[in-house]
Formats: C-alpha cells, sequence, structure tokens
C-alpha cells in the first residue's frame, strides 16, 4: 500500500482525570508532532463508535476538524488496526493524504470491569447469550478449555505468555505492572473463570493513543524514518448458525492474505504485537498466524521463545497482560510496533528489528471477533 | 417465586415460539424448508441461505458439554452469589451449539464431552430458562 505512518504517540498516563476526548487530543497533537505536521494538515479520520453510536463525530466537534474522509468502524480492540489499514487504503487512493487514528478511554478511573460484567450488548443476541451470567473473561475462558481438552495444552504453558510479558514491562517505564512474576505467580492468582486465573487476564487502564499516515510523498519532510505497510487483512469469526470451531480465530483468514501481500515469510518477523487480552488469545493467534501448527501453541510459548532474546518476541510493551488496557489495545500493537522498527526502545528494543507483525482481535474469541493484521516494515 | 435479580431475555415477536416453547418444556430449535439446515440461536432468516421459510422442531434435548467454564469472580448482574456457575456450549444431538449454564451437579464434575440433557426453570410467572443438566 502506498502510505506511512509517519507519527505515534502512547498517552503515557495509565490513569488520568482527563476525559476520552481530551486524552486522544493531546495524542493527536504529540503523534502529528512526530510526524512534523500540524492539525490544518489533517483530511482523514478514524476512530470508534463512542457510547454515542456516532463514530468520529464527538471528537471532531472537540478538535474543530473538518476531514473529507471518516471512519467509526467499531469491531472491538482490532479496530484501530483496522482503521489503520483503511487509512492506507484510503490514501493509496487518494481519498485524503494524511489520517489520524485516534482512541481515548478512562476505563480504570470509571471503574469500568471490563472483562468480568455480563456482556450484554443491547441487540437481539443478548437473549440466547448475555443472559446466563456470560462475561468477557468467560467466553475466552471456554476456548482455552477446549485448547487443553483437544491438545493437552496447560495452564502453565498459558501462563509462561503472561511472564514474557511482564518481563518486558519490567523494561517499560510506563507499563502499570512491572514488578517480575513466574509461572508460579499466574497459576497461584485467583482463578476467575477456569482455567484462566487473574495473571491470566489483561489489565484495565485509562489510555489512548493516536497514530498518523501519510502520503509517501509527503515523506522527504518527515522527522522520523516512515514505516511501510507492507501487508493487510482483516476478516471476522463468529457462532455460524451453531457449528463453529472454536478453536480456529480470524487470525487463520488473515494470515495467508497479509503474508501474501507482504511477500514476506514467517521466518522474516522480527518481533510480533499480539492482542493479548488474555493468555488464551496469543496462544491462538500464534497458531492461527501459522508461527506454530495448530495445537502445538503451548509447547511453542515455552522456554522464552517469545522474550527479548528467544525466536519470536511479542509484546516488547509489556502488552495488554502488564502495561495498558483501556478497554481496546490495537492502537498499541501499531505504536510499539513502529518504535521498534525506528529502533527507538531503549533497553527493549529488538536488535536490528526491520520487519514487525501486528493482530488485533476484538470482541470474543468464544462468540464473535475481528482479526486485523499488519506487516509493517522499514521505510 | 423469589424476585430474579438476573438479565432476562427481552422477548420479541421473531424470538416469542422460541421462550413459549421453553414454557412448554420444549426447545425448538429451526429447521430450513428451503435448504434443510438446522439453526440456532432462531432467527428470521436461514443462516445458510438466508431464506424466511423457516421450521420449528422440538430437540431431543439431549447433547454433550463441548466446552464450559466454572466462574469463580464475576460483576455480572444477579451472579455474584451464584459463584461458582458453569458457563457452556452444549453442542446438541441435531448438531446446533447452545450456549447456557449447566446446573444440578457440582460444578468441579463438569468435563468436556460430558453428556447432558435440557432442563427448564421458571425465573419469573412470564419467563422460563433452558437450563442444561448431567444426563
Amino acid at each position: 500500500m502506498n502510505a506511512l505512518i509517519a507519527g505515534v504517540h502512547e498517552f503515557p498516563e495509565r490513569k488520568t482525570v482527563r476525559s476520552a476526548l481530551e486524552i486522544q487530543a493531546l495524542s493527536a497533537r504529540a503523534a502529528l508532532d512526530e510526524a512534523g505536521l500540524t492539525p490544518r494538515d489533517v483530511d482523514g479520520y478514524f476512530t470508534v463508535a463512542g457510547s454515542g453510536g456516532t463514530g468520529p463525530l464527538p471528537i471532531l466537534d472537540y478538535l474543530n476538524l473538518n476531514p473529507r474522509y471518516i471512519d467509526g468502524t467499531s469491531v472491538g480492540g482490532a479496530s484501530f488496526v483496522v482503521h489503520t489499514h483503511h487509512a492506507a487504503a484510503a490514501i493509496t487512493q487518494g481519498r485524503c493524504r494524511v489520517a489520524l487514528v485516534t482512541y481515548g478511554s478512562t476505563a480504570r478511573s470509571s471503574g469500568i470491569p471490563v472483562g468480568t460484567r455480563e456482556r450484554i450488548a443491547g441487540d437481539y443476541l443478548d437473549q440466547f447469550e448475555g443472559i446466563y451470567g456470560t462475561s468477557t473473561v468467560g467466553l475466552y475462558a471456554m476456548v482455552a478449555q477446549r485448547h487443553m481438552h483437544e491438545y493437552e495444552t496447560t495452564e502453565a504453558q498459558l501462563a509462561q505468555i503472561a511472564v514474557a510479558c511482564r518481563r518486558h514491562a519490567g523494561l517499560n517505564p510506563a507499563a502499570l505492572y512491572r514488578d517480575p512474576i513466574t509461572v508460579k505467580d499466574v497459576l497461584t492468582s485467583p482463578v476467575i473463570s477456569t482455567p484462566l486465573h487473574l495473571l491470566d487476564c489483561c489489565v484495565i487502564t485509562d489510555g489512548g493513543g493516536a497514530v498518523v499516515l501519510v502520503h509517501p510523498d509527503l515523506a522527504r519532510n518527515l522527522p522520523k524514518p516512515g514505516i511501510r505497510i507492507l501487508g493487510a487483512a482483516e476478516a471476522v469469526a463468529h457462532t455460524s448458525a451453531g457449528r463453529r470451531d472454536y478453536l480456529v480465530s480470524a487470525a487463520a483468514q488473515t494470515a495467508p492474505r497479509a503474508f501474501g501481500e507482504a511477500g514476506v515469510s514467517h521466518g522474516d518477523v522480527d518481533m510480533a504485537m499480539i492482542y493479548d487480552s488474555f493468555t488464551i488469545t496469543v496462544l491462538m493467534t500464534l497458531e492461527d498466524l501459522g508461527f506454530c501448527k495448530k495445537g502445538e501453541g503451548g509447547r511453542f510459548v515455552e522456554d522464552g521463545r517469545l522474550e527479548l532474546g528467544g525466536e519470536l518476541p511479542i509484546n516488547t510493551d509489556g502488552g495488554g497482560l502488564s502495561s495498558n488496557h483501556p478497554g481496546m489495545r490495537g492502537i498499541f500493537l501499531i505504536i510499539e510496533a513502529v518504535r521498534q522498527l525506528r529502533g527507538e526502545c531503549g533497553p527493549r528494543q529488538v536488535k536490528n528489528c526491520r520487519l514487525a507483525l501486528v493482530h488485533g482481535t476484538g470482541g470474543a474469541l468464544g462468540s464473535r471477533h475481528s482479526g486485523a493484521t499488519l506487516i509493517l516494515g522499514r521505510g | 417465586m423469589a424476585e430474579y435479580a438476573k438479565p432476562l431475555p427481552d422477548i420479541t415477536p421473531e424470538s416469542r415460539p422460541f421462550w413459549e416453547g421453553c414454557r412448554r418444556r420444549e426447545f425448538l430449535i429451526q429447521r430450513c424448508r428451503g435448504c434443510g439446515e438446522f439453526q440456532h440461536y432462531p432467527r428470521g432468516v436461514c443462516a445458510r441461505c438466508w431464506s424466511s421459510d423457516l421450521e420449528w422442531l422440538k430437540s431431543a434435548g439431549r447433547g454433550r458439554v463441548y466446552t464450559f467454564t466454572v466462574t469463580h469472580r464475576t460483576q455480572a448482574r444477579g451472579f455474584k452469589d451464584e459463584t461458582p456457575y458453569v458457563l457452556a456450549y452444549v453442542e446438541l444431538e441435531e448438531g446446533v451449539q447452545v450456549l447456557g449454564n449447566v446446573v444440578g451437579g457440582d460444578p468441579a464434575r463438569v468435563a468436556v464431552g460430558m453428556p447432558v440433557r435440557v432442563t427448564f426453570e421458571d425465573v419469573t410467572s412470564d419467563v422460563t430458562l433452558p437450563r442444561f443438566e448431567p444426563a
């Protein structure tokens, strides 16, 4: 695609007195500043639908912007990965030249129990799902349970994913939790919904961020090296009329398309940002992306393979499991991957990082979810 | 009957036959008269061919646990005092998966593949919910 990521910003606080709109405004200003651009340059805008369901309208009002291209795609935590795909496509088609993707949330200070509250959306499906004490963590837990049954995956293997993310969080001053943890710590943390323990679950924070994409014509004026979008794909998986194989996620659809478009293979990937709402999300995604065979994820995540210095370092910022998850996390996957490709990550830098994979998962693996993959490379 | 503090189904004309079936202690599943496919949850069109020509058939009410979770900590409305409770997908003999609660046994004994049968609980004077219990 003919577009570059020119600026990124992750809002640094994990608990804030600011509004979700101010978080986005401050993040957008910082990301534009990093790209050497001004608010007047923005002609494309991408964000999720807020509680009012009107997509970008409130933030466009707040920022006093009148872009010529807007997108309010809302498919859960993967939304911002989808937005980045759509923004790159819009720039490639000449529909806009400078696109902003933003996110802001005050889930923590608002006391929203994101994972454990009943999953009721206010639509027709609630009467068949949400009335049974069905929570987000419960729906992911059922996938983990089935995976353990089918492939003898263990709780200790899932815990390795949390341990890897926490080790990386220790190298990120902005991460919410930074003290190292062990597999035993995960397994002795309270059971939330079997087989998932507290430390298998992502944190709840306030936060947000912004990503700026530009047409390559603007690249020569950029202060930072532009990051290319080599491949992009999105997909959904759902209850399939009651005939679903819940051990296959949307990543199985996106991976061949994203790798095919990029013309690269798994061995070329230097680091990956894998949506980690729960440890099982990572294990399933790694299998479905094709980094290992279906059913072998448990063994794949052992022996430090996912840690810095390992074969496939993931979630070098500490992930949603230890750093930042204000309800949706997709934008942080992109921000960290871009910083890794620029070589800006200091003690958590992946050496000679040239190719990064981002995969977002939104919704619930155990009912319906979106999956979106980006393959990013140095300009 | 004690007041039911959990969310209740918002029954509409589209779903009323299913919920009236539960009142009669029948678990109804839809079959498309066009392509013959069963489906659950019930809906206004066949999920395979989008025909509206659907019939309601009584399920034998037997199935196996496809997967489950025992919830120990929850903020779900009305469920805090119910922990631990079992949420499961049950695969009916007719081939469709149904989300629901497995009741009437020790949650720690629920397992993938366990045979279950549908049972019903009148939770209000108007609403009967399907449940599953060990068969």
